[in-house]
């Protein structure tokens, strides 16, 4: 679950700090999620580094910073091992670190003792900008082939084209049911969000102020006169519309979740009914045979993607290099994957998935469907949709607003 | 005690009731232990031992058991000496700022956890960081202490109070020099109620979350912890409640030894 | 406090120590204590010392509060000092530094935005009831343990409650939830008032316990003198109990208020949608990174706290936590 992430520290994860996007380029009237391109900005160019040209002999060992989940070493179960075989067949030995937070991941990498991290979108461009993080010459990692292309060069994890990085995997925000309540099956978010909704008082939604872009996506597609073109960026008419419409939900709302386990069992137990979801909540749920379907409405959705980068200062590149190598070969990313509930980033880890039909569950192939997703982003007062002319309200005021919405 | 008959009976009616009501949850907790289901649905779906399997073999549990007991026995440690100190203090002596001292102990525990996490979080970086020293165990046990130091001083100030300072000037008569008088005399009188105060101060830390979190450098996980992050994992869930079920079931040996070596007045504070 | 520097046994029996008046004090075990009067040449030092501790009673006080005052009162009182003055700072939102000049705009927010105030009463509200709550079960069940029950039995029931102490927060708040829930045994639902409950649960030993402490020390003589003099038990209760075991049920409120005004996980777990003044506290800094706010939000409950402990202070209660 993506978990650390957002329930611990709620950091939202994501993608764009600052000067997020300088890749110019979009900002037509149907902006395409995932592209956040920022028109008109060219503020953003990170400090001078250069990507190695060849890799030499790993060092023996290597410090890597990363959410719990993402390099098990069998402690936790010793049937969940992705590391073990790494460190025997490259000899770099892992000396891993679990950050709660992106900030916490930001100053341990600014220390200069870790070699790698899994940064999320909030942390990449704020490492990034820092010179913390160097180019990645993803010719020396034979598996970035197989990566998606939907997930290769991203604004969370490149900038103007250059690679910094590479993914790790990704998931929608999903709309979750209970079929036996819930007819006829919606397609549309308009079900937790229309005043009128017959399931008032059974309808859930996520307890963090990044789902006011929940909001937002909503608002884009059904007020289009409000102008969003980003549910990430939004000045102070838009921030109020979404505001408006959350604190409106909240009277149908039964429960706010924030993490896997209480919103399996509020479903299993109908006390929701409807709302937002993450695949591997919804699998879990069906797995425990409570009656639930989910879909990626019409609207399309908001979302999640990690990218795993290298310290410019790295003192283990090499073992660096090869732990990415290995993160998103396709073995180890199928093991990650379905450990943790996600599509993976490598195409061909589908088929060593223990679950034949994982990347089906995942649509991790599926490119149309994750064209529909817009992967989260710490809102910031530029605003990442490239309008110079209006202030964007920023995570901070997102978060009092969220207080407000719960009231 | 001459409480008439219905009085009686309706008192033994409420204890026995209230001990019912704080053991169901935990009887629930040791059911679900053993419950097929992965987020512990209700009524348990069937039965199995795979989480218990699963707690036995896991690394992790026994890292962040062992985490926690150091953090508890460091912070308990602390506690003994600072809060026998000022027990003393406050007991023996009358100086200005005394009632200024009591209150300052009783407020790390008065204090909403999330006040103290935030502040030291917020010491520990600005102060601690510039020398190169990350939050880790060390800030953990720092942050326990700082709360656990009244548990071990209200019970000394009992007991001091009780015992007056008439033995201690006997000795003293008697011609033992400050060090003998306290080893051999005041030690021995107090130690039930250092006992008493260093259990509950475990206690406290070995279960504390908020302030945990705030101290606890980016490695360091206590059993809390441990239980908060794999209460959100797919197939880690109930292994959360095999570990509970397996505390509850072994906490019973420390209180009941504690409970003997003090005679009987240990847990009262 | 250095009892590890003497290792001779001493020769002379402690004939004048006398048997400690309260119950509790357990005879030292082992041999019998004895004094040390044999100061040999090598200690000649540390004699010194304890003859000039035993002569200047404000170094021995000096000596005590030293460790202790440097502890809470300069790093403790210095980072809740530390915390409040960055409620006077603001966060670059741009770079997310902390900008550090003075503003009010943290408690204009505070005090302008009416959701605040609702919380606060929300969370002072909820504090109240559980305590009041758990002081209403807590009495009995302590009265019975400490009046009632047999010492062999008093100590199992002291186990009893101390128990569920280690079964881990967390989990006792899921079965909490799983008993709350619309198919579960109690099937209540969730909101504040399955928050009340749960919290009510949660901290009921630390009730139990200072009340019960209180009541053993509560002489039974006084109750037969009262019940001799012709009081019921109503009476009784009203006139002798109650007002001598006053200052420990304060004692058990403190844990009990404190404890539930800074909450914020148990209200996530069954509270549906409400949310406490600690989830602002906690939204503001673990999410958002914005200290400066987040401290400002947190002097509400030390305020609170701060007025409640001085309300108390007057009955003792402060020495019966």
């Amino acid at each position: 679950m993506r978990p650390r992430i957002l329930v611990r520290n709620g950091a939202v994860a994501l993608s764009a700090l600052t000067l997020a996007a300088a890749t110019a380029c979009g900002g037509s009237s149907a902006p395409e999620p995932g592209t956040a391109a920022a028109p008109g900005r060219s503020g953003f160019t990170p400090p001078k580094l250069d990507a190695p040209k060849s890799l030499g002999a790993g060092e023996g060992q290597v410090n890597l910073v990363h959410w719990a989940g993402y390099a098990e070493d069998g402690t936790n179960d010793p049937k969940v091992d992705w590391v073990t075989p790494f460190e025997k067949a490259t000899g770099c030995q892992v000396n891993s670190k679990t950050a709660g937070t992106s900030d916490e991941m930001v100053n341990l990498m600014k220390t200069g003792e870790y070699d790698a991290v899994s940064a999320s979108g909030d942390a990449s461009l704020r490492l990034i900008a820092s010179g913390t993080v160097a180019p990645v010459n993803t010719s020396l990692i034979p598996n970035y082939a197989g990566v998606f292309e939907g997930l290769k060069n991203k604004a969370w994890n490149s900038v103007g084209g250059v690679a910094y990085g590479v993914p790790h995997g990704r998931g929608a925000n999903l709309l979750m049911w209970r079929t036996d309540t819930v007819k006829p099956a919606p397609d549309s978010w308009s079900v937790v969000f229309a005043p009128a909704s017959p399931y008032a008082g059974k309808i859930t939604a996520y307890d963090s102020p990044i789902y006011i872009a929940d909001a937002a996506l909503y608002l884009m597609a059904t007020k289009p006169d409000l102008g969003i073109k980003n549910p990430y960026a939004l000045d102070d008419g838009q921030f109020q519309a979404a505001v408006d419409l959350l604190k409106q939900q909240r009277k149908l709302v039964g429960e706010y979740w924030s993490d896997y386990t209480k919103e399996v069992q509020a479903f299993k137990s109908g006390d929701s009914v409807v709302g937002t979801t993450w695949q591997v909540i919804a699998n879990v749920a069906k797995a425990d045979k409570a009656p639930v379907e989910v879909t990626l409405p019409k609207e399309g959705a908001t979302g999640w993607s990690d990218t795993w980068m290298v310290a410019a200062a790295a003192k283990h590149p090499n073992c660096a290099y090869k732990w990415m190598d290995w993160i998103i070969s396709p073995k180890a990313n199928a093991q990650v994957a379905e450990y943790f509930g996600e599509a993976p980033a490598n195409s061909a880890s589908c088929e060593l998935t223990a679950d034949p039909k994982h990347c089906e569950t995942f649509h991790a192939t599926d490119e149309t469907y994750f064209s529909k997703v817009w992967f989260w982003t710490t809102p910031i007062a530029q605003c990442l949709d490239g309008r110079t002319d209006v202030k964007c309200k920023d995570y901070s005021e997102w978060t009092r607003a969220w207080t407000e919405i719960k009231g | 005690m001459n409480l008439s008959r219905p009085a009686r009976v309706a008192l033994w009616t409420a204890l026995a009731a209230g001990l019912g009501v704080v053991y169901v949850p935990l009887l629930i907790v040791l059911l679900n232990s053993f419950n097929a289901d992965r987020t512990f649905g209700w009524p348990p779906t069937g039965f199995t031992v795979r989480w218990w399997e699963a707690a036995w073999n896991s690394a992790g549990v026994r890292e962040a058991l062992w985490t926690s007991v150091q953090a508890g026995v460091g912070a308990t440690a602390i506690a003994l000496v600072l809060g026998t100190m000022v027990a003393f203090a406050i007991q023996r002596y009358a100086f200005f700022g005394r009632n200024t001292v009591s209150l300052l102990i009783v407020l790390p525990i008065a204090l909403p956890g999330i006040v103290t996490g935030i502040a030291l979080n917020n010491a520990f970086r600005t102060v601690l960081e510039p020398f190169g020293v990350g939050l880790g165990l060390f800030t953990v046990i720092v942050g326990h202490a700082t709360f656990c130091v009244v548990t071990v001083y209200n019970n000394m100030l009992a007991r001091l109070g009780r015992l007056g300072a008439s033995v201690e000037e006997a000795s003293a008569d008697l011609g033992a020099d400050t060090f003998t008088t306290f080893r051999l005399v005041t030690f021995p009188m107090v130690r039930s109620a250092l006992l008493a105060g260093g259990l509950l101060s475990f206690a406290l830390s070995f279960d504390e979350i908020i302030v945990t979190t705030f101290t606890a450098g980016a490695g360091v996980r206590t059993l809390p912890l441990w239980i908060f992050e794999n209460l959100f994992r797919p197939n880690q869930a109930p292994v959360v409640n095999v570990v509970a079920a397996a505390l509850i079931i072994l906490s019973v040996v420390p209180i009941y030894l504690a409970q003997r070596l003090s005679g009987g007045g240990a847990g009262t504070r | 406090m250095d009892q590890g520097l003497d290792r001779d046994q001493g020769l002379i029996p402690a004939a004048g120590v006398p048997a400690p008046a309260a119950p509790a004090v357990s005879p030292p075990h082992g041999k019998e204590p004895t004094l040390n009067t044999t100061a040999t040449a090598g200690r000649a030092p540390r004699r010194r010392l304890a003859a000039f501790l035993h002569r200047h009673a404000g170094v021995r006080l000096s000596l005590l509060l030293s460790a202790p005052m440097l502890w809470l009162g300069v790093a403790y009182l210095g980072a809740l000092a530390a915390l409040f003055v960055t409620a006077f700072w603001s966060t670059d939102t741009f770079t997310g530094d902390l900008v550090k000049e003075f503003t009010w705009a943290n408690f204009q927010d505070l005090f302008t935005g009416e959701v605040y105030r609702t919380i606060a009463l929300r969370s002072v509200g909820v504090a109240a009831a559980v305590t009041l709550i758990d002081l209403v079960i807590a009495f009995p069940m302590a009265f019975a343990m400490a009046k009632l029950a047999s010492p062999r039995a008093q100590r199992w029931l002291v186990i009893a409650v101390l128990t569920p102490l280690w079964a881990s927060y967390l989990v006792k708040a899921y079965a909490w939830r799983i008993m709350l829930s619309s198919d579960g045994v109690l099937g209540w639902g969730y909101g504040l008032t399955a928050t009340v409950l749960t919290l009510s649960y949660l901290w009921l030993p630390y009730m139990i316990l200072p009340i019960y402490a209180g009541l053993e020390r509560l002489p039974g003589s006084l109750l037969e003198a009262a019940g001799d003099l012709g009081a019921r038990g109503w009476r009784t209760f009203r006139t002798v109990v109650w007002p001598l075991t006053f200052p420990a049920a304060v004692a058990g409120s403190v844990f009990t208020f404190s404890l539930s005004l800074g909450d914020y996980i148990a209200v996530k777990i069954v509270g549906g949608k409400s949310q406490l003044i600690g989830n602002v506290v906690y939204d503001n800094i673990g999410a958002a990174n914005n200290l400066p706010f987040a401290a400002a939000v947190a002097t509400v409950p030390v305020m609170i706290m701060l007025v409640y402990l001085t309300a108390v202070r007057r009955t003792g209660a402060l020495e019966n936590l």
